[in-house]
């Protein structure tokens, strides 16, 4: 019963392989229910991509799957793979894998008159059958070749094979080995024309980088270019440059850079978050120690950070920048901070960016700190390098993660060059330099861009001291800019300055005083005299009143004793009468 | 059957089974090709069975059976492999070992 190869719209439709990254270069996976050619020379990872196609198909798209093995026994197969944590004989017992393990031994087999390989089939339809499989590997089936002499038949079987597999609808993935000049050593590639996958293993410079490439995909869009690939403890990782666009979100927060005076230069309070930093100098800059800072600013925050350190290790870290006040070892006991330090030659650079892409997505921290990045040129060419940072900048975007990159300048380049051309990836750009002066070699720091924030165009002196960095503002004079004790003499000529001012001001302010306490003393006399004569006023309107008064009163008493008298008349006259 | 309790050459057993898928001509052919060889060269000592894995596929897997017709020739041992329908009878005879008749008697 052939699988239905095409959905509604003519799609060609996709069987996930579980593998990480590979779906997405190959916008799905491999076609469903047809033969895909997995080829590459001895040792890049054919049997395990094809392992991990069928475990993953079994555990986590319910797709049961039957392992072909030419080449290893059934044991081995499952000693090999047991080690990235996939359980054959467990599958085997939940029936969502069968392991066939064909031996092909030439000293064994004679052969007389015609023959076909009918038993290969029948052994493969009863294991099919048997747990519904939907996924098929044959690995690696070209070692037939050189069990059996007619290679003419072999050819003509294995076509009949692919031809069958495809009928039964199952996904087919089928391993061949790297030939002179062609993809296979017996050309299987003419067999199987829907979609060929090339591994590679190349060492340039004494590192191996593994490579995967989608040399054709019949039906279907996928990438086309070579992507690197590892292959650790948790199997087949394909890291594709392209499949991440630039399509993630920005956050308006800001975070602290950990200096106080630092965040003021770009605006008023850090960066943004999420955002890619790079912060650049000579050596004996101060690199490390703004780094340190920013660590610990991110876990006073309560954040995680990981700090990947390519130069020195945890102890020497901490010790390091306990000298300058931090104390980053109270971090490292409460998980939130991380110090991973290996030296770059440790392996190659996609191992590099997959065991930080990994650890970022273990920890899920809110910082990064990659110091510096610059060692990876011991790895990789600068092309390379490149590349990875593209990949790991949009990784950590993507996961709003803010890193820091810390960039080492050698010191017969421009100060604006750093050595992996990286400086455009970057959101903020910090830069460091030794500022030469007066037989003294002090520190100036500057911000060269900053995306998307009102930044300070000063360069300020930074000093490392026993409490950390401080950022002083340059003194900047006729002659320039002044560091180190120039900038010591010129404040300390300013302060000479200012106490006079001050001394003087404190003389203005005093007789200020004194005037207007002899003002107010006359204001005082003066509203006492005032005072006075507005008491005397009333005394005499008193006064005044008074009299009157008086007057009324003698006048009154005067009529009434006319009117006694006039009636003591008229009682005389009366009593006369 | 333990191989090595089992007769050798010079007792003149012949344990063989072949293997065939169902009724091909390719599986006629091939039995018929035997039949006439241990006729002709191994006559009352040999024992043939003829299985069709078609009908019993798990004993393809159990003995590794790749290409068909398979012939396998348990005893005498050491166990012997040959693939193909027989058709090249001098071939068929080196690879089971088998000495032709008119040299035996």
């Amino acid at each position: 019963m052939p699988a239905p190869e095409t959905d509604s719209l003519g799609k060609l439709e996709k069987a996930l392989t579980g593998i990480e990254g590979f779906d997405e270069i190959t916008l799905g996976g491999l076609p469903q229910g047809r033969p895909t050619l997995v080829c590459g020379s001895a040792g890049c990872g054919k049997t395990l991509f094809a392992m991990e196609f069928l475990v993953r198909g079994a555990t986590q798209f319910g797709e049961p799957g039957v392992f072909v093995a030419f080449e290893e026994s059934t044991v081995d197969l499952a000693k090999n793979v047991a080690s990235l944590g996939f359980d054959l004989v467990d599958l085997q017992k939940r029936n969502l894998m069968r392991i066939d393990h064909v031996v092909i031994d030439r000293s064994e087999i004679e052969e007389s008159g015609e023959y076909d390989l009918e038993g290969l089939f029948i052994r493969l339809n009863h294991l099919i059958n048997q747990i519904g499989a939907k996924r098929v590997v044959l690995d690696t089936i070209e070692t037939i070749f050189s069990g059996l002499s007619n290679a003419a038949l072999l050819r003509n079987e294995l076509q009949r094979l692919f031809h069958w597999l495809k009928e039964k609808g199952v996904t087919t993935v089928i391993t061949g080995e790297r030939g002179d000049g062609q993809l296979t050593r017996q050309g299987l590639e003419e067999y199987v024309s829907d979609c060929v996958i090339l591994l590679d293993h190349r060492v340039v410079e004494q590192v191996s980088t593994r490579r995967i490439r989608v040399v054709k995909y019949r039906g279907t869009v996928h990438g086309t270019n070579e992507y690197p690939f590892l292959i650790d403890e948790d199997g087949f990782t394909v890291l594709p440059v392209t499949s991440i666009g630039l399509q993630h979100g920005v956050s308006n927060e800001r975070i602290s850079t950990g200096v106080a005076e630092l965040d003021r230069m770009l605006g008023g309070s850090g960066v943004y978050r999420g955002s890619s930093v790079l912060l650049s100098g000579t050596s004996g800059t101060g690199k490390s120690s703004i780094s340190a800072h920013f660590a610990d600013a991110t876990c006073r925050r309560g954040e995680k950070c990981i700090y990947f350190a390519f130069e020195e290790s945890q102890a020497q870290i901490v010790r390091n920048m306990r000298s300058i006040g931090l104390d980053l070892q109270q971090w490292i006991d409460t998980g939130l901070l991380i110090i991973k330090a290996s030296r770059p030659m440790h392996f190659g650079l996609e191992m590099h960016l997959a065991t930080m892409q990994k650890m970022v997505g273990a920890v899920k921290p809110a910082t990064v700190i990659v110091d510096p990045v610059t060692n990876l040129g011991a790895i990789g060419t600068s092309g390379d390098i490149g590349a990875m940072l593209i990949r790991l900048v949009d990784y950590l975007k993507l996961n709003s993660v803010t890193a820091l990159f810390v960039s080492l300048t050698s010191g017969d380049k421009a100060q604006e060059h750093t050595e992996v051309a990286m400086s455009s990836l970057m959101d903020t750009w910090l830069l460091v330099r030794d500022i030469e002066l007066n037989g003294e070699r002090n520190r100036g720091m500057y911000v060269l861009k900053s995306r998307g924030t009102n930044h300070s165009n000063q360069i300020r002196e930074f000093l490392i001291t026993s409490q950390g960095i401080e950022l002083r503002d340059a003194y900047l004079g006729p002659e320039g800019v002044l560091t180190g004790s120039a900038r010591v003499a010129q404040e300390a000529k300013e302060q000479h300055q200012v106490e006079l001012a001050r001394q003087e001001a404190e003389r203005r302010n005093l007789a200020i005083q004194n005037k207007k306490r002899s003002l107010e003393a006359q204001i005082a006399a003066l509203q006492a005299e005032l005072d006075a004569e507005a008491r005397e006023g009333e005394a005499i309107e008193h006064q005044t009143k008074n009299q009157f008064r008086r007057l009324e009163l003698d006048r009154e008493a005067m009529a009434s004793s006319r009117t006694k008298e006039r009636t003591a008349i008229r009682s005389d006259t009366a009593d006369k009468q | 059957m333990n191989p090595l309790s089992g007769p050798n050459v010079e007792s003149g057993e012949y344990t063989l089974t072949l293997y065939v898928a169902g009724q091909s001509p390719k599986s006629l052919a091939a039995f018929a090709n035997l039949k006439k060889i241990c006729e002709e060269h191994l006559e009352g000592r040999y024992s043939l069975e003829v299985i069709d894995v078609t009908k019993h596929p798990e004993i393809a897997i159990e003995q590794q059976i790749l290409a068909l017709p398979t012939l396998i020739r348990k005893v005498p041992t050491p166990m012997r492999k040959l693939i193909g329908d027989l058709s090249n009878t001098e071939k068929t005879l080196l690879a089971m070992q088998i000495t032709p008749a008119d040299h035996a008697e």
